[in-house]
């Protein structure tokens, strides 16, 4: 890396920053100390206060602005004289295509949601760009660097889905406390405080042959004239008491399960409630309700009791129908609004309670139920300087010399940084091999509607599908379509897929296209009749689409379980939500399974590459030589669970 | 901070990070007192981090005025708001800090700490120095470990694409949880000058080069009289010099502090923005575990050279400090 070479190449260079968050804010400020001169920056969220711990560029007086705006001026202020473009923007619009991503040298990622990180993904094969990708989670982090053609692209190798958990197990068997969250959540809160016309499997199951399903929306509207403490009650009497007792009543479900004991508000909370706690809310702005403030309830780490929960349930309701009567209806669940992370731990703990599960604090439980990433400035520092030593190695064309480069909490053979060479692209990726994939679904049931939502948007990650059989399409999304032909394709979606006007059967080979991301799909499609109700909800079986197995191992201690995005296979997608960033964890764990990966032995001592003078590995397995400390990596919100040495 | 508890302000700006390391040892870092010395690239990387994760004080030692030269990789100088003319490097970072997290005290001492009285580094819990020459390095190690408390001791050296960081923590107690239980740990560490005295023949066979190279390069200073970093290229002679004469005292073989990576040292000798947030970040983990009590410490040598991509760790200790 001759000096003069590299500094002209990196003054040269014109570079794209997708997100400016953790890593994003780390990475520009290196970028910008090490000589880059022309960087743009997209990123579409605003400032939070609990940003601030890490993403120094911003200040308190920033809570609410754009993030790529906000970073460009505080990088500008020590380096004035440079160009940064901020984009306050989702990757993933139009404009954004590949004739944008052309004009850049290298792309680099600071994301932190699987969706966005494929879709860059493709957009930068479909240019040939390079793309240096990254993750980090608490003391955990990894670097990688992908050339189309010459290494991996970035979904090659599979990626672990959101964790999503058996309908039944969420309304009627928890096991765990995320059950409870999920039901708190999901179907609970979302009854009583979101769209009433959403489908919900609150009742499901748990109502018998006596209850109509209007006597079920009875219980949960509350009625005209009725005191709010009594609606209250009415309803924690409902879910907590009667639907286990019903729950109860199928003797064939607790056979070999510890029964749930049902929990009347009369037995926990005797007296009424008192109007006193009104007094404290005076002078309260609506956004500020707090059922802890009302009941003193000081710290958000303390485990209530069952009583303490049982109060902060029946408060945390009365206030959502005193002081925020106007969201009722509208509302979904948002980790930052204290009143309703009060609610669903107060709900999830009085299930939880019932079912012998171990209660959380709101601290833990907010974690559980936002999907909260644990997350410090260190690591982000770390990372960002190892995407500016990959970022100048890929524009000085140092082929031989890219890497991938984990950063582990505990050391494997005495390395913190531990830098690994790429593979060569994977022959069965869908994505960059452009391999087919099989479909298995009952082509007389299933409806183009849930192939599209289920299986080309939510598992092939594209936006814009156009669906074609041989010259005939199926579908497509577009913005100069014809009345006529967006009449069609809405028609064709209700309809099933044997019912088409070019017939789907057994057999049928569909082509898909996202013309954004400039990627197309072959999938062939086999018929078949059954699906398991559990096992496969969506009743479509993709393979040849390689997906990280979902840890299914209920003896994981609970910091693995909580990543729950869309609990319930419901067909809603996930898009334009943050979801787990406990996935690019998963990724740090998968390189260290020994399943997937490989470790090359990095010390002095190494036998020559039999793969020849190309220093990119063949995908040959190869025994794995690290410690079992390198298994260690356990992912949890609670730092006792950290040093755990546990095998994966 | 008033009481025991943290506020609901910490709460709300620390909620990402406690959620890593746990309220207490939050707590903690919120009472925990911080020396730095040399205020170049990698220090202001970590002086970031550590305000950032709510540590209660930062003093900062650096009365070099600001130049040109030190621009290059300090993003805590901000060239144009009159940020600097004729402040010192020490005065100029601690405005910039004071804006990461308006809950930490930043201040500035002036002097040379090197002849400040053990007194002095009682106040602290850790001390970093960087930019310093050897015997300062090992007086101020010295003078915290003269202390009934505990005071941490770090250095961290970066010169280009390679980067060096010492930990000693003398005799550190810790506890962790292993498989349900709480379990006792100690680990001894060896002083700056007592881990350099150890013989090279007596180190483990694959220690990393750059442990040796950069102690010809600091033997070189030390002997020449020469500021710490202002060896250059234009040395190369005397440096290569000394390598065979210190290859011969300890009977190691001059392969071990190869030409080429010597060389790299001596014609980079700025330091380099990316090595500065990786050893920034490290420092900044291992002074986070220290305070808090969290975590297993390294011990005690920790390098990163940008050519082979390894951060590793080296234990450089004698036989009555080896783990």
């Amino acid at each position: 890396m001759a000096a003069q070479e590299q500094l002209s190449a990196i003054k040269r260079a014109k570079v794209l920053m997708v997100g400016a968050g953790g890593i994003g804010c780390e990475l520009l400020k290196t970028l910008a100390l090490s000589g880059f001169q022309d960087i743009h920056i997209i990123d579409m969220d605003t400032i939070e206060v609990s940003n601030l711990n890490r993403q120094f560029l911003f200040r308190q007086s920033h809570v609410g602005q754009s993030k790529a705006k906000v970073a460009r001026d505080a990088v500008l202020r020590f380096r004035p004289n440079i160009s940064i473009t901020p984009y306050h923007a989702n990757v993933k619009e139009s404009r954004f295509n590949v004739d944008f991503f052309k004009e850049f040298d290298v792309v680099l990622n600071g994301l932190d949601n699987l969706d966005a990180r494929r879709h860059v993904n493709r957009l930068c094969l479909a240019a040939d760009i390079p793309l240096v990708e990254s993750g980090t989670t608490g003391f955990l982090g990894q670097v990688t660097v992908h050339l189309k053609g010459k290494t991996e692209c970035y979904e090659c190798q599979p990626k672990p889905a959101p964790k999503t958990y058996p309908v039944c197990t969420i309304t009627s068997t928890p096991s765990k406390f995320v059950h409870c969250i999920v039901w708190a959540k999901d179907l609970l809160f979302a009854k009583l405080f979101g769209d009433k016309n959403q489908e919900n499997d609150l009742n499901v199951r748990s109502s018998d042959t006596a209850n109509s399903s209007e006597h079920s929306e009875d219980v949960f509207e509350c009625r005209k004239d009725e005191d709010i403490e009594r609606y209250g009650r009415r309803i924690y009497d409902h879910v907590f008491g009667h639907n286990i007792e019903v729950a109860l009543s199928n003797e064939e479900t607790w056979k070999n399960r510890n029964k749930p004991r049902p929990i009347y508000s009369k037995d926990v909370l005797p007296e009424k409630q008192t109007k006193e706690n009104g007094n404290k809310e005076k002078g309260c702005a609506a956004d500020d309700v707090s059922a802890m403030v009302s009941l003193s309830l000081k710290n958000p780490q303390d485990i209530w009791s069952l009583v303490e929960n049982s109060r902060v349930f029946l408060e945390a309701l009365r206030l959502f129908f005193l002081k925020r009567e106007k969201d009722i209806g509208n509302l979904t669940f948002d980790k930052d609004d204290q009143l309703a992370v009060e609610f669903v731990t107060a709900a999830a703990n009085i299930r939880a309670s019932s079912f012998g599960i171990p209660l959380h604090s709101l601290f833990e439980a907010k974690g559980i139920a936002g999907n909260i990433v644990h997350a410090v400035a260190t690591t982000n520092a770390i990372i960002a300087g190892l995407i500016v030593i990959e970022a100048i190695k890929v524009l000085q064309k140092d082929n031989n010399n890219y890497r991938m480069t984990y950063c582990l909490e505990h050391p494997s053979r005495k390395l913190l940084l531990m830098p690994v060479e790429p593979y060569e692209p994977n022959r069965s990726c869908y994505v960059c091999s452009e391999t087919p994939v099989s479909l298995e679904v009952n082509t007389q049931r299933s409806k183009l509607r849930d192939f599209v939502e289920k299986i080309i948007k939510a598992k092939l990650g594209m936006n814009f599908p156009l669906i074609m059989q041989g010259a005939s399409i199926l579908y497509e999304v577009g913005e100069d379509l014809e009345e006529d032909m967006v009449a069609i394709y809405a028609a064709n979606l209700e309809k099933a897929l044997s019912e088409l006007p070019s017939p789907v059967t057994s057999g049928s080979v569909l082509t898909v296209e996202d013309l954004q991301q400039e990627f197309s799909c072959s999938i062939n499609i086999k018929h078949r009749e059954e699906f398991d109700e559990e096992k496969e909800p969506d009743g479509m079986l993709l393979s040849g689409w390689v997906e990280a197995p979902v840890d299914k191992d209920n003896n994981k201690p609970i910091g693995n379980d909580e990543s729950t995005s869309n609990a319930l296979p419901s067909g809603e997608t996930l898009e334009g939500e943050k979801d787990d960033e406990i996935q690019e964890t998963s990724e740090v764990v998968e390189a260290f399974t020994g399943k997937k990966r490989k470790l090359s032995e990095v010390s002095e001592v190494t036998a020559p590459d039999p793969s020849g003078p190309s220093s990119i590995n063949q995908n040959k397995p190869k025994k794995l030589d690290i410690d079992d400390e390198a298994d260690e990596l356990i992912i949890s919100d609670d730092w006792e669970s950290l040093t755990k040495k546990k095998k994966l | 901070m008033d009481g025991e508890e943290l506020t609901e302000q910490e709460t709300a700006l620390y909620d990402r990070q406690i959620r890593v390391w746990g309220a207490d040892a939050q707590r903690r870092l919120s009472k925990s007192h911080i020396l730095v010395c040399g205020l170049k690239g990698t220090v202001a990387e970590f002086c970031k981090n550590i305000v950032l994760a709510g540590v209660g004080s930062v003093t900062l030692v650096d009365d070099r005025v600001v130049t040109d030269e030190s621009l290059p990789a300090n993003f805590l100088i901000l060239p144009h708001e009159n940020h600097y003319n004729g402040k010192t490097l020490a005065e100029v970072c601690c405005d910039s800090l004071k804006e990461f997290n308006p809950m930490v005290d930043v201040a500035v001492e002036t002097g040379d700490i090197s002849t400040f009285g053990v007194e002095f580094f009682e106040k602290f819990d850790a001390v970093i120095i960087s930019c310093c020459s050897l015997g300062k390095k090992k007086l101020i190690n010295q003078k915290c470990r003269k202390l009934s408390k505990r005071v941490a001791f770090y250095t961290v050296e970066c010169r280009g694409s390679c980067g060096e960081m010492f930990v000693d923590l003398q005799d550190y107690k810790y506890s962790k949880k292993k498989l349900e239980e709480t379990i006792e740990c100690q680990i001894e560490y060896p002083s700056f000058e007592e881990a350099i005295s150890v013989p090279w023949r007596a180190l483990p066979r694959r220690v990393s080069k750059l442990y040796f190279a950069m102690r010809v390069i600091e033997q070189f200073e030390d002997v020449e009289g020469r500021n710490p970093g202002e060896t250059s290229i234009a040395d190369r002679l005397g440096v290569l010099k000394l390598r065979k004469e210190l290859c011969e005292t300890n009977s190691l073989d001059e392969s071990q502090i190869p030409d080429a990576l010597l060389e790299r040292l001596l014609t980079d000798t700025r330091e380099f923005p990316p090595v500065c947030a990786i050893i920034g970040g490290i420092l900044g983990q291992e002074v986070i575990k220290a305070i808090s009590g969290k975590g297993d410490p390294l011990k005690n040598f920790f390098f990163f050279d940008a050519m082979d991509g390894k951060g590793l760790i080296e234990d450089i200790s004698g036989p009555s400090t080896r783990s």
